[in-house]
Formats: structure tokens, sequence, C-alpha cells
């Protein structure tokens, strides 16, 4: 096994010619998730994609899942990991041929960005007591693509699930340019007043703000041509066991590797001045930076929005039930039922105000929040661009150590030492060769994911926006019929 | 730097933002000042106080002075006084039904009043705060605007509009509802204060009326200063039965003034309220 995995190191290339073409190559990258042999997969087709999974690393060949019995954390590596080749093109024909039939499907809905899938979160459920409990999600796929077993299936997932597909994605295809949608933050507060069994609205109001977002962020994740691709999305989708993907917790070894990596990650990316000689890249990083800004601004002052309403929406019900007992305490018989009317108006005026914030918020606020979420993803992906440049760079400088040292040596006379040099030499001229190739293919990748992104961005927001906006005329409409209903009863005090 | 260009391009919508809320202001007080002015007007022997004609017709600045130290000191203590009084004199029973039944009613209808004022207010202050929300993300939507450069620019721009429109009338439909619930329910809650203290000042001289003709069954007994006790008796008995009579009139006119009030401010509320949700479902 080891040697196979080094053959398929060697002959990495990370090829995709025309961008059109979602590259078949990205379903076999690395990937840190659980060893092949642990999943119970249902259907032959998945186990050539099965080991398509594994994780090649050029630094630590010894992690070589098949043989390793650990999970291997899902942790995103410093130095950027090499594609490799498809390993599945070794092991049968038939495979390519399935490939390119779905390559195809999803090549032609590609270019007007429709797939044919829809995807649902529902259903939350808890499972388990005490501080054990988890709430399990149904996840429900509906299709007419081919590369699923079946047009409609559900599966039911926990929120540690969802945390480990996007580890999984995110490590194959953020080094390399993809924008990986994030997935919802974790809540250890909120998870703990569920675990701990409290009824009350604000825990049913976490599993329901939960549940939407999950839902959102898998809807994202499967209008990426790419990643719908991807057999670890499917395997999420699709199979009813999932291994439970225990280094997404934040305390364990795994987290902790992660947080390390991290500020080892924000030192490097102050250290890297990079010769821009792209002039588009330093626009996009600046637009994405004011974009940022702006967002979270504007995110802000809808959450104030949101926080507004409900007081508003508590005071109305205070002054309702106030206006209740004035009514009651009121001997003019036609004043006391006008009284009355209007605590009856305030009433359905609160309810009004608080579909209103539940709109303000589930329409508004998260997604603000979502596209704040994805601008940071995209600021990665600019940042593994960085790195890649920085590889790049230093490759170059090693290849001209290497050649002086051949130079010196040529001098010495050493000539068992030169042969190693001018080995070395080839090396490095290779490392510098993939370094730059590396480079161009993240760049063009970037420029396409980029241009994906606006073109999403702007739909979302004209959709959402425009929800928004309905919601607000709904509730004056409404606001019309009850103040036309009580002016009449006001009138009518003599 | 561009944030702040566009934060000065926003200014004109601030100057008119201090306008509006000045003039909301501003109509509240007016309206306060013509509803004390006309109740005064419209009492039988209110209006024809000397005070109330020169404030009418005066022609030249007036220069009241306001209260000094010693003055408010003096209110002060005045009113420590009369709140323990109060407490003693509320005890009485009365005999007449009519005053009973209304002191009963007063003293219900004013711990009513003031926690319906104190909601109403409130709520006011929250729709205010939505007001200002809408404001802010109006102008943050203006921002995201200017900034963007893909063809979603002139939507947010739009949209900013429609949050500014939107945020006027927020603003107008708070400070209506300031207008005529809010304040209705304060002046209420003062008005029924003071038929509270007209009560109390009418049982005050009915505990004098009815210690003065103790004091004269006394007098009469010990046959001792008959004559004075006599003349303090009827003079009680003249303050207690005039101020009676026309507590009785002052508290049937509160009720009509009452119904009246609420009836114009329910009626103006809804009309307004109205008004301003058709506005906004015209966009």
């Amino acid at each position: 096994m080891p040697r196979e995995a080094q053959n398929s190191f060697l002959q990495s290339s990370p090829s995709s010619p025309e961008p059109a073409s979602l590259p078949a190559e990205d379903l076999s990258t690395n990937s840190n998730g659980p060893k092949p042999s642990e999943i119970m997969l249902d259907g032959d087709r998945e186990d050539l994609f099965a080991e398509a999974t594994e994780e090649v690393s050029l630094d630590s060949p010894e992690r070589d899942p098949i043989l390793s019995p650990e999970t291997t954390p899902a942790v995103t590596p410093v130095t950027p990991t090499a594609l490799i080749a498809p390993r599945m093109e070794s092991k049968s024909v038939t495979a390519p041929v399935i490939f390119d039939r779905s390559r195809e499907e999803i090549e032609e809905e590609a270019n007007g960005d429709l797939f044919d899938i829809e995807i649902n979160v529902s259903d939350p459920e808890k499972v388990g007591d005490g501080m054990n409990a988890y709430m399990a999600y149904r996840v429900t796929t509906k299709t007419s693509l081919s590369i699923f077993h079946k047009n409609e299936f559900s599966v039911k997932r926990r929120f540690s699930d969802f945390l480990g597909l996007h580890s999984k994605l995110a490590t194959k295809y953020m080094h390399i340019g993809y924008i990986v949608p994030p997935a919802p933050e974790k809540s250890i507060v909120g998870m703990t007043k569920v675990k701990v069994g409290k009824e009350d609205s604000s825990s049913t109001e976490f599993v329901e703000k939960r549940r939407a977002a999950l839902e959102r962020y898998l809807q994202r994740t499967v209008k990426h041509p790419t990643l719908l691709q991807d057999p670890d999305l499917r395997q999420f989708l699709e199979s009813s066991e999932l291994p439970r993907a225990v280094n997404t917790q934040a305390l364990s070894g795994a987290g902790i590797l992660r947080m390390v990596n991290k500020a080892a990650d924000a030192v490097n990316k102050m250290t890297i001045k990079m010769n821009e000689s792209d002039a588009w890249f330093e626009e996009k990083q600046q637009q994405f930076e004011n974009l940022d800004q702006q967002l979270r601004k504007l995110h802000a002052s809808v959450e104030a929005l949101v926080c507004h309403r409900k007081e508003l929406s508590a005071n109305t019900a205070a002054f309702a039930k106030s206006a209740a007992m004035l009514g009651n305490s009121e001997d003019h018989t036609a004043l006391s039922r006008a009284l009355s009317q209007l605590a009856e108006v305030e009433e359905k005026i609160d309810q009004l105000h608080q579909e209103q914030a539940f709109a303000d918020f589930y329409v508004f606020s998260e997604l603000l929040g979502d596209y704040i979420r994805l601008i940071a993803a995209v600021k990665g992906v600019f940042d593994h661009r960085m790195k890649c440049w920085q590889k790049w760079q230093d490759a170059q400088v090693t290849l001209q150590k290497k050649r002086e040292a051949e130079a010196k040596l040529q001098l010495a006379n050493k000539p068992d030492k030169l042969q190693q040099a001018k080995d070395e030499i080839k090396e490095w001229e290779t490392k510098v060769q993939q370094g730059e190739k590396d480079f161009e293919q993240i760049s063009k990748t970037i420029r396409k994911e980029v241009g994906r992104f606006e073109k999403e961005r702007v739909k979302d927001f004209k959709t959402v926006i425009i929800e928004y906006l309905e919601s607000l005329v709904q509730t004056q409409q409404q606001l019309i019929k009850y103040w036309e209903a009580f002016l009449p009863e006001a009138k009518a005090i003599a | 730097m561009t944030t702040t260009l566009t934060e000065i391009k926003h200014l004109p919508t601030l100057a008119l933002l201090v306008c509006c809320e000045y003039l909301a202001i501003f109509k509240k007080t007016v309206a306060m000042h013509e509803v004390f002015l006309c109740r005064v007007a419209a009492h039988p022997i209110l209006r024809k106080d000397l005070n109330f004609h020169v404030f009418l017709e005066y022609n030249q600045d007036l220069s009241v002075r306001g209260k000094n130290k010693k003055e408010k000191l003096e209110d002060f203590f005045k009113n420590m006084v009369k709140s323990a009084d109060g407490v003693i004199v509320s005890g009485v029973k009365d005999v007449d039904d009519f005053f009973e039944h209304e002191r009963t009613f007063l003293v219900e209808y004013h711990n009513r009043v003031k926690d319906a004022s104190a909601k109403s207010d409130k709520m006011t202050r929250s729709h205010k705060n939505v007001a200002d929300d809408y404001n802010r993300i109006g102008s943050s939507l203006y921002a995201l605007g200017t900034q963007d450069s893909t063809d979603i620019c002139k939507f947010f721009l739009k949209v900013s509009e429609l949050f500014d429109k939107t945020r006027k009338i927020e603003a107008r439909v708070s400070a209506d509802e300031d207008l005529k619930l809010s304040d209705l329910l304060k002046y209420y809650l003062r008005e029924s204060q003071a038929a509270k203290d007209l009560l109390y000042r009418r049982s005050r001289s009915l505990v004098d009326y009815e210690n003065a003709n103790k004091a004269l069954d006394k007098a009469r007994a010990k046959n001792k200063d008959v004559l004075q006790a006599e003349t303090t008796q009827q003079i009680c008995c003249q303050k207690f039965e005039k101020i009676s009579e026309s507590a009785k009139q002052e508290l049937i006119d509160f009720k009509t003034r009452r119904v009246a009030a609420f009836r114009k401010n329910l009626v103006e509320l809804a009309e307004l309220e109205l008004k301003h949700a058709k506005v906004t479902d015209n966009f």
C-alpha cells in the first residue's frame, strides 16, 4: 500500500485545463476523513470512491490512513498538500465512465447554475439524556441527478456531523482556491441549555435558529458545482450511518492543534510580503475588506432592530393588558367598551410585531451573518494563494542555493557529492515548476470562484431583501385592517 | 476615508431628522397648552379669574417668576402634610352614596391610568427605537450601495431610500402615539389625581364639620362657649355643603370631559395610524 501511495504522489499534477470542466481529480484529493474500512456504505459504486478519499500528504507519509487504526484529525494543514491523480484510474475501468456521465450532467446545469437538488433540514429531535444528549436533524434530499442512488432520501445527522463535513471539504478544497461555505457556529451555552432539557422559548429558538442555519449551509454547499461532486458530501447526504466526527470538538486534541495552526497561520500571514503582479487580486482583496466592514455594521444595526422590535412587542402586550384593566374600571359603558377594543387591537398588533421580529431575524439578520462568515472564507482562500506563492518563492531560493552548492563542488572536484548535488538540483527544479503551476492554478480557480461568489451574492441579497420588504408591507396591511376595525368603535363613544 | 464621505453626503437627512424631532416635540407641547387653556376657559368659575384674562389679553411680556427655593420647600411640606392627612381622612366613610362611589371609582381608576400611562410611554419609546434602527440600517445600506462594484449597488440605494421612508413613518407613528395616547393618559393621570385631591378636601371639610358638631354638643353639655361653637359649626356646615355641591358638579363634568377627550383622541389616533399604514402600503 505505501508503494502505491508513493506512485500516486509522483504522478501528481493538478491539471484542469478548461475552466468549464469540473476536474475529476478533485474528488480524489486528500481527505482527513475517517478510514474507508470503517465506513458502512451501501452500494458497490461507493467503494470506488472510498479509496479516493485517502489522504496522502507530502510531509507526513506515515499518516497513511488505510493502515493506521486511529482517525486522522480534521486539521487544516499549514503546508499545502499536493493533489493526487485519481487512484481509481489504476483500479477499475468502469469508474471514469460513471464520472464522465455525471460530470457532463453537472456541467450542463452549471452553465445556468441550476442544479436539480433540494435539501431540507427538519424535525430536530433530542436524543439521549443529560450532558451526552444531542439534537438529531433530518436531512432530506430531493434530486434527479444521477450521482445519487435515489431521487429522494433522508438521513439523521447531528451538529458535529455537519462540522465534520465542512472540515473535510475545507481541507480538500480551500488550499487550491475554492470558496467552501462555512458551517454554522458552535454555541456551548445554547447546546448546554438544550442538553439540560430546558423546554423554554429560548432553547426552542436556539434549535430553530440552528436548524435554519444548517439548512442554508447545505443548500449553499450543494450549489457549488465542484463540491457537489465530492464523495464526502454525497456520503453525508446519503448514507444512513456516519462515523462520528469527534475531532470537531473544540477541546479535543485535534481542536487544540487547530487553534495552534490558526495562530501559526496568522503569524505567517503577517510575515509574507507578496509581490502582487496581478492588480485584480489586490483590488478584490480591498473590495472584500470594505464589504466585510459594511456588512458588519449593517448586521449590528439589524440585530439592534430585532432586539428593539422584541421590546416593542413586549411593551405593546403590557399596554394591552393595562388598557383592558382601565376599560374594566371605566364606568362609562361606551368608553369602557372602546378601551377594551383598544386593548384587543394592541394585542393583535403585538402579535404582528412578534412575527415581524421573526422575519427581521431569520430573513435579514441571518443572511448578513452568513455572508460575513462567507467573506472570511473568501479571505482565507486569498491567504492560501499567498502561502502558495511563498512556497514557490522558497523553492526558487532553495534551487538557487543548490545551484551555488553544485558550482562550489565543481570547483572542489568531489565527483560523488557532485552527482548528489545534480540530483538535488533536478528535484528542486521540478518543485519550482510545480510551485509555479500550483500558483497559476490557484489564481485561476480563485478568479472563477470569486466571479461565482459575486453572482450568488447579488442573487441572494436581492431575493432576501425583497422577501424582507414584503414582510414589512404585509405587516402594514394588517395594521390597516386592525385600525380600520377599531375606528368605528372609537367614534361610537357617546 | 470613503465612509466619512458617505456620512457627509447623508448630512441633509440628519438635519431633516433633527427638524422632524423638534417639530414633534413642539406639536406635543403646544397641544398640552391648548388643552389646559381650553379647560380653564370652559370652567364657569375659573374663566372669570382675572389672572386668566391677563394671560390671554396682555400683549406684552408677562415676566412670570418661577418658584424660588423657599416656595418650593413650602410646596414640598404642604404635600407631605396633605398625603399624611389624606390617609387619616380617607378612613372616614361618607354618608353620601354618590361621593362614596366616586371615591372608590377614582382610587381604582387613578391607579389603572397610572399603569396604562407608564406602559404607553414604554411602548412609544420602543417605537422610537425601532425608527432609529431603521435610520441606521438605511444609512448602512446607502454606504453599501455607493461602495459596491456589482449591479447590486443601485438596488441597495433604492432599498436605502425605502428604509428612510419607513423610518420617517415609524417616527411619526411613535410621535402620534405619544401625542394621542400617552399624553392623554398622562393628562388623565393628573386629572384623576386632582379629582382625588378635591375629594380629599371635601372629606377634610366633612371631618371638620363632624368635629365641629361634636364640639358643639360638648359645649352645650358643659354650657360653655356655646355661641362660638355654634358659629364654628355653622361655618363648617356651609363650607361642607358648598364644597359638596361644587364637587358633585366638578366630578360629573370630569366624567363628561374624560369621555369626550378619550373619544377625540382615540378617534384621531386610529385615523393617524391608518394614514401612516396606508402610506407604507403604497411602496
